[in-house]
């Protein structure tokens, strides 16, 4: 699990998704809320744990809307099951 | 005092110190071409109209890659911002700073599918280093210093600015202007890492520097040379990097990679330490990955922290600007003499030179058409290329002897790039002039040189009226083979020689379309004495196009096919059995 720190605009998740998409980077959960007066907004972002990790981590910290890139081990899938419970109900072959 | 938008952005491109752009008006942008209008004689800013929009991008780029500083173009909503997509690409693949504004339509209709509506924040996003949509003219007192700041910062690269017309028309107050964007400098990198490539250096017995564009932006193409000396390291360059050092100089080999000498390649098969500076392991470069330098350790500087180990594992990454590494670096090795090694790279160089026939027998051989201008032309002349078979040969036998004065379509490998990117460099020359990087006023008039393909030049052909209109002293040369001559080649070494659409069955008169367009046209006669005929073209005054007919069946030897390592070279057939 990534955590972002970002700049709270329109194009930020624009930004942050198609370099997913464009570097063949696999995405598999993503979660923003605003932060205080909402000029920032945290990001969380489950990404599988591949040897380009690091390559994921430096190509998102030159992103001008990203603000900080840092690991979060302490949260995993179940972060995520528990934010959208269908999520946890559905196995991953049934969404497919 | 209230301004309104147009108003602003005028005037920040103006304390930018921006005193040329490069654009095409349209509905989008009338307003903001309104206030150009009205900036009077006081402070100018002179608008070069191009023919297509891609030609205003490339010829912002022209003006980008001959100063180092940001180019500026400029596009209505719509088709203008899709055709200006090309050279928004191209300078992301080669780290140019470019900053291209686009007109949209009013925010009222922004979705509505209006005329001329695309989304060009959308389509800008993949392909800038950063891109913004004005929402308010206010706005545009942070967002375009701003721009700037991140197209000329670190690895430089294009930034595309979105504003809708009624951003444009609106007004708002401005207290007090902000400071110009420029470069930030960047943090400086760890001496213990430079501590740890000169302890390396001076333990390796076979190194060679790798020089990418990157020794080009940072202007350290002396620090280098002396490095390379300094540590008796061969240099192998990639196309970015010709003319960071001089091509006589006793350690240079060359471009690496797919169209490398093969002694270049070689030596690489035999380094033991390979010092990447400014450079990305580009699939051109490197061949086959996993069998690219195999017996060597790799240490990388690179400003951009995500080069290092993205292609290809380094044991020491160094992250920072190459002059101030280079320069640190310096300070810390003494002298290695490798007697050995400095001949070994030697033999190699000249036991496999780039293969031709005599000038005598065919004048008009691209390579000999090469080495003829690098003696015709004065060494600050710049040289911009097309994209194909001339391009390469340029690479291999044209003497590129001083940083930027070889612009070429690196990266995205763009047919058309050459001419507009012709204009824009001539259009940039004054500048460069007192930047004091051009020397003395050149034998030639200060002649910028397009060579380019009877293919790549009619992909951005229209802007022969902006060359006429301008009357700049741009001389383009076409290697005329009635092919798209990369392609017949692959076809011809790859594809069982099944020729699909290589050939051109209708190829223009392109002499006579010169003066169509109000320019001089020439086409050189084999028959006669066209050498000659060359050099009197080229200093004749004025901008000139120079039809040049050449073998259909030439190719560019050697070549490493695609996907493979870079020692299997393919060597010219007649050629093949003497230097297997």
């Amino acid at each position: 699990m990534l955590e972002l720190r970002v700049r709270n605009h329109p194009g930020t998740m624009s930004h942050i998704t198609g370099l997913f998409a464009r570097r063949g980077f696999n995405l598999e959960a993503i979660v923003c809320v605003p932060v205080a007066d909402g000029a920032t907004s945290a990001m969380l972002l489950l990404v599988a744990d591949e040897p380009r990790l690091e390559q994921v981590e430096r190509q998102l910290a030159k992103l001008f809307d990203v603000l900080t890139v840092r690991h979060r081990p302490d949260l995993g899938r179940e972060f995520f099951s528990a934010l959208v419970p269908v999520a946890a109900a559905a196995a991953p072959e049934a969404v497919a | 005092m209230k301004i309104t938008g147009a108003a602003i952005l005028r005037t920040l491109l103006q304390r930018q110190g921006v005193h040329t752009l490069a654009g095409i008006p349209g509905g989008a942008n009338l307003p903001f071409y309104d206030a150009l209008h009205a900036a009077g004689q006081d402070h100018p800013i002179r608008h070069i109209l191009a023919r297509h929009e891609q030609g205003a991008g490339f010829i912002a780029q022209g003006m980008a890659r001959v100063t180092g500083r940001a180019g500026i173009c400029l596009a209505t909503s719509g088709p203008g911002a899709t055709n200006l997509l090309t050279a928004i690409a191209d300078a992301r693949l080669d780290s140019i700073p470019l900053v291209a504004l686009t007109g949209q339509v009013p925010q009222a209709l922004i979705g509505s599918d209006a005329f001329q509506e695309v989304d060009t924040y959308g389509l800008t996003l993949p392909v800038t280093k950063h891109n913004f949509l004005v929402r308010d003219p206010a706005e545009l007192l942070e967002v375009v210093p701003l721009a700037f700041q991140l197209a000329e910062s670190g690895r430089p690269g294009p930034v595309a600015v979105d504003v809708p017309k009624d951003v444009q028309t609106a007004s708002a107050e401005v207290s007090s202007w902000p400071e110009p964007g420029g470069p930030v400098p960047v943090p400086p990198c760890p001496e213990d890492r430079i501590a740890a490539l000169a302890r390396q250096l001076a333990a390796a017995r076979r190194p060679v520097l790798y020089l990418g564009g990157g020794v080009i932006t940072a202007n350290a193409g002396g620090l280098a040379r002396a490095l390379a000396h300094r540590a008796s390291a061969p240099v192998v360059c990639t196309l970015m990097a010709l003319g960071a050092l001089p091509p006589d100089d006793p350690l240079f080999m060359g471009m690496l990679g797919m169209h490398a000498a093969r002694g270049t390649n070689w030596l690489l098969e035999e380094a033991d330490l390979l010092v990447a500076i400014g450079a990305r392991f580009d699939d051109r470069a490197t061949g086959k990955v996993a069998e690219f330098c195999p017996h060597a350790a790799i240490a990388h500087i690179d400003i951009d922290a995500a080069e290092i180990g993205k292609i290809k594992p380094a044991f020491l990454g160094l992250v920072g600007d190459a002059a101030a590494i280079l320069r640190s670096l310096l300070d810390r090795l003494p002298p290695q003499d490798r007697p050995a090694w400095r001949a070994r790279a030697q033999e190699l160089r000249r036991a496999h030179p780039v293969h031709h026939p005599a000038r005598i027998e065919d004048p008009l051989h691209p390579v000999n058409l090469c080495r003829f201008l690098g003696e015709a032309l004065p060494p600050d002349t710049i040289l911009t290329t097309d994209v194909g078979q001339h391009q390469m040969w340029v690479a291999q036998a044209y003497p590129v002897r001083q940083p930027r004065t070889l612009l070429t379509s690196g990266g995205l490998g763009t047919m058309g790039f050459g001419l507009p990117a012709a204009i824009g460099a001539a259009l940039a020359l004054p500048a460069r002039r007192s930047l004091g990087e051009g020397g003395e006023e050149s034998g030639a008039g200060g002649r910028v040189v397009c060579v380019s393909g009877d293919g790549s030049i009619l992909m951005n052909i229209q802007e022969l009226a902006t060359l006429a209109e301008l009357d700049l002293p741009v001389a383009v040369l076409i290697f005329n083979n009635a092919q798209l001559g990369l392609v017949r080649q692959q076809q011809e070494l790859f594809y069982g020689r099944r020729y699909a659409a290589a050939h051109f069955a209708s190829v223009p008169d392109f002499a006579a379309l010169a003066r169509a367009f109000g320019l001089r046209g020439v086409r050189l006669d084999p028959d006669g004495d066209p050498l000659a005929d060359l050099a009197a073209a080229l200093a004749a005054p004025g901008p000139c196009v120079i039809d040049i007919p050449i073998h259909e069946a030439a190719n560019v030897y050697p070549m490493v096919p695609p996907g493979a390592a870079n020692r299997q070279m393919i060597a010219e057939p007649e050629l093949a059995s003497a230097h297997a």
